[in-house]
């Protein structure tokens, strides 16, 4: 019964983004940081724009995901993201350049500026920045 | 009979548009492959979606959202998914057919929000209400489009501009066959989980937080893999149709061929018999 590794799934409406066991993992859900370890209990929780941080043979690995939810079960977790990427997948240039843009757009604050996007727009660029890191 | 170089001329015209349908068929083909791999890709989170859904909505009696609001039906809205362009066989036409034979079937007023030229097209001609258009899809559709329509009819269903959407789009079955489907998207019934295992689930923030989260990401879902079974089928049609297409510009060419050669005989016996004559005449 006691396990000691997890099958971990992130898949996008796009693609399977990853799939293989791991043996920890910390998840931005809406109501804070979570930590799951093998033999969780059965949990769904949505998930807020933030980093995955998970440990594979003994490293710690991010991965930068926006929103979705998460389903645990069975030693099992399955992600399911709007987007997510794997960390050294992010190109980190851009991913500044996104957070300078939004940036500008939020001290501008121009009249017909869509604040709530903009604000989506650079927290994805820093969960991007911190998971390349 | 026609001369041989009326005859000529024809199989030159034939074999060019020949050339033409085939170079499009081996186009759709690739198309067709890459659509097919976007629709299998897109299976696992939908199927996830649905379980968990399912497996909530059994659950969570006296929740209330917006997206599952029964009104009383005064305006419905079609969506109906077309293609830009023609040269498909008859897969703008079945999709459209399908669109006609649901306003035939209803009473109320029905109006559209079209995707496609080709859908755009037909019903502005006959003068129908068209809330919102959107043409050039591409041939790869991002799940980022497929947010956005998303959320459009999100907003057109909540603020009660329709108090019914149904979808209209191609299903994808094979290359060969494709097949219209109308499904409602609004309001929102999503099936109960039948076989639902028996699991008490933890859920954060809650059940009604969840379903909160889970609901949009729903509809996302159900008008993306619309527009990428929408997109397969396209490519699948047209791929069958310029095949058949360049199969008859074949047969055709083919009877030319014979009737050009039969064309040429003929001018040589009436040459040969007209010389024989010649000579017989001066012995």
């Amino acid at each position: 019964m006691a396990e000691k590794s997890i099958k971990f799934e992130v898949v996008t409406p796009e693609r399977r983004v990853f799939s293989a066991d791991i043996e920890s993992l910390v998840v931005p859900a809406v109501t804070g940081y979570l930590g799951i370890w093998p033999n969780h209990a059965p949990l769904v929780t949505a998930l807020d724009i933030g980093v995955i941080q998970y440990k594979q043979a003994g490293k710690f690995k991010k991965m930068a995901v926006s929103g979705g939810f998460m389903e645990v079960i069975d030693n099992k977790v399955s992600v399911l993201a709007d987007t997510a990427e794997p960390g050294e997948l992010i190109d980190l240039a851009r991913a500044e350049a996104a957070k300078e843009r939004a940036m500008r757009r939020l001290s501008e604050r121009k009249a017909d500026l869509d604040v709530k996007r903009a604000e989506l727009a650079l927290k994805r660029a820093l969960s991007r920045i911190k998971a390349a890191r | 009979m026609a001369s041989a170089r009326d005859i000529r001329r024809r199989i030159r015209s034939i074999k060019s548009t020949q050339q033409i349908t085939k170079a499009m068929k081996m186009v759709s083909a690739a198309k067709l492959r890459k659509a097919q791999t976007s629709v299998i890709a897109a299976r696992p989170y939908a199927y996830k979606i649905n379980e968990v859904l399912g497996r909530l909505v059994g659950s969570t009696e006296g929740y209330f959202h917006p997206f599952l609001e029964v009104r009383e039906v005064k305006k419905i809205g079609l969506v109906v998914i077309t293609g830009d362009r023609g040269l498909c066989g008859g897969f703008n036409a079945n999709i459209i057919r399908m669109a006609e034979h649901f306003i035939a079937d209803t009473e109320k007023e029905v109006a559209f929000v079209s995707i496609g030229k080709k859908g755009r097209d037909y019903f502005r001609r006959r003068g129908r209400e068209i809330v919102e258009e959107y043409i050039s899809i591409g041939d790869n559709p991002t799940f980022i489009q497929g947010k956005e329509l998303a959320k459009r009819l999100m907003a057109l269903y909540t603020k009660g501009v329709f108090d019914e959407i149904y979808l209209i789009y191609s299903e994808f079955r094979s290359a060969m066959s494709q097949k219209p489907v109308t499904m409602k998207l609004f309001p929102v019934e999503p099936a109960a989980e039948e076989n639902a295992k028996d699991v008490e689930y933890i859920y954060e923030p809650s059940k009604s937080g969840v379903m909160d989260h889970l609901l949009p990401s729903y509809v996302e879902t159900i008008v993306y893999r619309a527009l990428l079974e929408s997109k397969a089928s396209e490519h699948g049609a047209r791929m069958t149709a310029m095949s058949s297409a360049t199969d008859n510009a074949g047969e055709i060419i083919a009877k030319l061929t014979l009737n050009l050669n039969r064309a040429r005989q003929a001018a040589i016996t009436t040459e040969i018999s007209e010389i024989v004559g010649g000579a017989a005449a001066l012995q």
